[in-house]
């Protein structure tokens, strides 16, 4: 499968008066053509500030000392401002959080969503304006043609999240990040615009990155998914080797507090993830961890391969690590998988799994 | 949009009224009459002379007098200013008042929206810090010290300006720049602050990430929405200066409204008092109206709606 983006060895840094916090601590992750790639992880895992290093909008205060965000042969940490200028909002584009905010009070719509067009294209006025309007259309604001002068107070919060993602598409972009883009929104709404988001894709053909904390959002449209505990990718796979088949016990602990239709009560994480003022030498999860082993303490572990799409980061699967039996509900999980695998195998319908 | 204009003016008119009430009552209450200070005058001439000027009527028929007079565009007549109509000595005098006090907030307002645009987009850099220095100056020195300071350089050694002359519009430049010190330090200070809340907001990072450069942003995005607030300071901004400044206007010898209206007040000068009170109740009442259109303006938040009221 083609890569259209490579992430290689990310280090970055924000500097603040306390010392150097290590935001993100050596990730690297690709994104496949036309693939949606969901990062998954609690507030502070360092899902944002990866996805703003590949947009090229870190805050000032930041530093870049080691890695590689190759696209289209270039690598976009080593590229001037004006070109990465060039690509933002072009090529690669984002989705952002909270369409309440996100939107200048003080434009009409219209020439919000046309803005990019202008900038990139050197499109005329009239024939932008006209762009925006389809795009309107296509996002699913109705009778766009009368709205595109409407100024986003005079719009709801899942109407205005579409308008943003319509400022994210317009140009067609290859990459489309977006941010928790259903954080602020009603579940009711969120399910809309994961639904938008999943047309767009078909129609438009990009491949996206999704961020959220919101694993029942992951399922719904993520290919892939990479977990990120405390600046670090722990574990990643298809949707459903993470959902079915999860290897490192923070994945475990995610998907166990995650409520389902057999939970008796609902399971929380212990404890709190550290300070990355000073990140721990070993498994930054281990002193959350009620499967963690001394060398959790002493040593960062290393990718082991679970399968060629799949791997986690976790000394449970050294070949000498003792055998732990993993919480009841991720059994449950493991074994719904390996009867659709099995019933897949035969060739039947398969079966719905969740 | 006209209708809200209109009903506005009509308020204005009414405010006029009651803004000529309140001072003409006020007025009376000060110490002393017109003729304090004039120990040479005997009894008979002050018992004639307030004849003339109907000062021992009743008040509330000298009240209704004025009030007439007023409707028909008659603010009376001075008692100091050599007997001239009230209507005379303000238009003859507030033209170079205007004119100073509009150009030195055309000055200090744009001057002060761009250095506080520039100090919030460069903020905690040395331009940043340069540009809080010369808030911090501009404010704290009075206007009449950069008066003094102008003269010195620009008029006397390099003899670019005039010093003290009022002949044409290169001897209202001094005056307008010490003027416009104060507004353009208080205009930047608040367009700085407004500016760098306005940049960490969620749209410019949107605005960012469409592939908008740092300056675009700030051309298309955060200078209309940090005008908002600033907005707010220019109305009395704009009337503390249009009403003349005694001080600048003695300085540089400007036949201004300034002086006369604080000779008024010591003199109790009844109808110029109530001439200018009016007047800069005017200009303040005229000035919120603009301010207010301007609001609508730049916020569509707030625009006006064809109704009359606000959205």
């Amino acid at each position: 499968m083609e890569k259209i983006l490579d992430v290689k060895d990310l280090e970055i840094n924000f500097h603040t008066f306390a010392g150097d916090v290590k935001a993100i601590r050596d990730v690297s992750f690709h994104l496949n053509k036309g693939e949606t790639l969901a990062i998954v992880g609690e507030s502070g895992s360092g899902k944002s500030v990866t996805v703003r290093s590949i947009m090229g909008l870190l805050a000032n205060n930041s530093n870049v000392p080691n890695g590689q965000i190759m696209f289209k042969d270039q690598d976009l940490l080593k590229i001037s401002a004006r070109q990465m200028e060039k690509i933002r909002g072009n090529d690669i584009s984002m989705i952002f959080q909270d369409p309440m905010t996100s939107l200048d009070p003080t434009m009409p719509i219209g020439k919000q969503v046309a803005e990019p067009l202008l900038i990139h294209n050197h499109m005329s006025r009239a024939k932008a304006m006209e762009r925006a309007e389809e795009v309107l259309e296509l996002v699913g604001i109705p009778n766009a043609k009368n709205r595109i002068k409407d100024y986003p107070h005079q719009f709801s919060g899942g109407q205005r999240q579409r308008i943003v993602i319509a400022i994210a598409i317009v140009n067609y972009p290859e990459i489309l990040i977006a941010d928790e883009p259903t954080t602020a929104l009603d579940v009711t709404i969120q399910s809309q615009i994961i639904e938008l988001m999943k047309e767009l894709q078909d129609k438009i053909e990009t491949s996206i990155i999704f961020i959220t904390h919101d694993l029942g959002v992951v399922a719904g449209i993520a290919d892939r998914v990479a977990v990120m505990y405390a600046g670090k990718i722990i574990e990643y796979g298809t949707v459903d080797e993470i959902f079915y088949d999860p290897r490192h016990p923070y994945t475990w602990g995610l998907l166990n507090s995650m409520p389902t239709l057999e939970s008796q009560k609902l399971y929380a994480i212990p404890g709190t993830p550290p300070n990355l003022l000073n990140p721990p030498k070993g498994d930054a999860f281990a002193p959350r961890n009620e499967y963690a082993m001394a060398i959790d303490y002493e040593a960062m572990p290393p990718f082991f391969k679970v399968t060629d799409t799949h791997y986690a980061a976790t000394w449970l699967l050294h070949p000498d690590a003792p055998k732990v039996q993993p919480p009841a509900e991720i059994l449950r999980r493991h074994e719904l998988y390996h009867k659709y695998l099995a019933e897949q195998a035969k060739g039947g319908v398969p079966a719905d799994a969740e | 949009m006209t209708k809200y204009i209109l009903k506005r003016i009509a308020w204005i008119f009414i405010t006029l009224w009651i803004v000529a009430t309140i001072t003409f009552f006020l007025m009376k209450l000060l110490p002393g009459t017109p003729y304090t200070n004039q120990a040479k005058l005997s009894a008979d001439q002050i018992r004639i002379m307030n004849d003339q000027y109907g000062l021992n009527k009743p008040l509330i028929t000298q009240y209704w007098v004025y009030i007439v007079g007023l409707l028909h565009g008659d603010l009376g007549t001075s008692f100091q200013f050599n007997n001239q109509p009230v209507t005379y000595l303000i238009s003859n005098r507030i033209g170079p008042s205007m004119q100073i006090g509009a150009q030195a907030m055309i000055i200090g307002t744009f001057l002060g929206i761009l250095l506080g645009a520039i100090a919030a987009v460069k903020q905690r850099t040395w331009v940043d810090s340069v540009a809080t220095f010369f808030a911090i100056v501009g404010r704290s020195i009075p206007n009449f010290v950069f008066a003094v300071i102008l003269q010195f350089f620009l008029a006397f050694k390099l003899k670019i300006f005039p010093i003290a002359l009022w002949d044409g519009f290169s001897s209202s430049i001094l005056p307008s720049i010490a003027l416009a010190m104060a507004p353009l330090a208080d205009t930047a200070r608040f367009m700085r602050t407004e500016m760098v809340d306005v940049l960490s907001s969620d749209y410019i990072e949107l605005a960012r990430s469409k592939g908008l450069s740092s300056w675009q942003t700030v051309a298309k995005h955060a200078l209309r929405n940090s005008l908002i607030p600033v907005v707010t300071i220019i109305g009395p901004m704009a009337v503390a200066l249009m009403t003349g400044s005694m001080v600048i206007e003695n300085i540089f010898s400007i036949p201004g409204i300034g002086e006369q209206f604080v000779k008024s007040i010591l003199t109790n000068d009844y109808p110029t008092i109530m001439g200018l009170t009016i007047l800069y109740s005017a200009a303040l009442l005229v000035i919120y109206l603009v301010v207010d259109i301007l609001y609508g303006i730049i916020d569509p938040r707030i625009r006006l709606s064809t109704t009359g009221g606000k959205e």
